[in-house]
């Protein structure tokens, strides 16, 4: 006999059923839960830097004390409790890493990706941050100061992206769908 | 794609760190099934949310027990499967079959669902 829980075989006799009269496809399932996780874990993080861009107080705010600045979203899960923004520039890059383990602004960007806890990235990123970002397809001009900011359990960096030209104009709710994880990690520039 | 489902009020699924908490494999399994759903214009999300509601609400009213846990999943895979009956997009009997057959199968079966056969 069967021990799997009851409401297991209830799901899976769901999805048989739902397969099986063409109206659901696994990849369907799957599709679903990869791209909700992927737009739901970094949203706090995106909202955040988009108030940073529609409201030059909060973003001096949030420059000088990060945890205090985003008080006011009420963000849960904890992992924040000094949070420092780091700002790009035209000049400067920042990127992020853990070199010890792979502490990480949970409330603000979800759960980390895999590479983000890779003991490469994590020290390769310090040797030579210009090629491992070349390696996220990120080839910053040999003119740009590429800092590399090493979180730790008591502080989590999140990194300020350049506003795009592109998205000059935009309300703040209307942005936050543009602001990507990898961004606010450092190892994107948007 | 997260524009329609609501993260907050009574609906809304359990996150941990902004991510969706699947605490068990077949719940992720079951909200991906009926977003799905939703997705390809078999219903409206909303009318998803709206049954679920009822399932929860109901449940809230039939607790005498306070400390009772509340397992959102459950009410969830309830509410899926009472909105395709709803509107007949499953058939009572085939489903009620099919679960008789994969409570019975032998332990150490094959968990693949690409090979599991709907009974006539």
């Amino acid at each position: 006999m069967s021990e799997v829980k009851p409401q297991a075989l209830r799901a899976e006799a769901l999805e048989a059923i739902l397969i099986e009269k063409g109206l659901l496809t696994p990849d369907a399932v799957d599709g679903v839960i990869a791209q909700f996780n992927e737009r739901v874990g970094p949203m706090n993080g995106a909202r955040v830097v988009a108030r940073a861009w529609t409201d030059p107080a909060f973003k001096q705010q949030l420059l000088s004390n990060g945890s205090v600045a985003i008080e006011e979203f009420d963000f849960s899960g904890g992992e924040v409790d000094k949070l420092v923004v780091v700002e790009n520039t035209a000049n400067v890059h920042n990127v992020v890493v853990c070199t010890l383990c792979s502490c990480y602004p949970w409330a603000l960007l979800g759960l980390p990706p895999a590479w983000y806890k890779d003991p490469a990235y994590r020290s390769r990123i310090v040797r030579e941050p210009r090629k491992v970002l070349s390696e996220f397809g990120l080839n910053l001009p040999d003119e740009t100061d590429v800092q590399v900011w090493d979180s730790s359990a008591e502080i989590r960096y999140l990194v300020l992206p350049q506003q795009p030209a592109n998205l000059a104009g935009l309300a703040e709710d209307d942005l936050v769908e543009h602001i990507t994880r990898d961004s606010m990690i450092g190892v994107a520039r948007l | 794609m997260t524009d329609e489902i609501s993260l907050q009020g009574v609906a809304a699924p359990p996150l941990i760190n902004g991510e969706l908490l699947f605490e068990e494999p077949w719940q992720g399994r079951v909200f991906g099934m009926a977003k799905a759903l939703a997705d390809n214009g078999l219903y409206n999300w909303s009318d998803f949310q709206s049954v679920l509601i009822e399932v929860i609400g109901d449940w809230d009213h039939s607790q005498s027990d306070l400390n009772q846990p509340y397992f959102y999943y459950d009410h969830f895979l309830k509410a899926f499967e009472r909105l395709l009956l709803k509107r007949h997009l499953i058939d009572p009997k085939p489903l009620a079959d099919l679960i008789t057959t994969l409570t019975n199968r032998p332990h150490g079966h094959d968990h693949s669902h690409h090979t599991l056969g709907v009974p006539p």
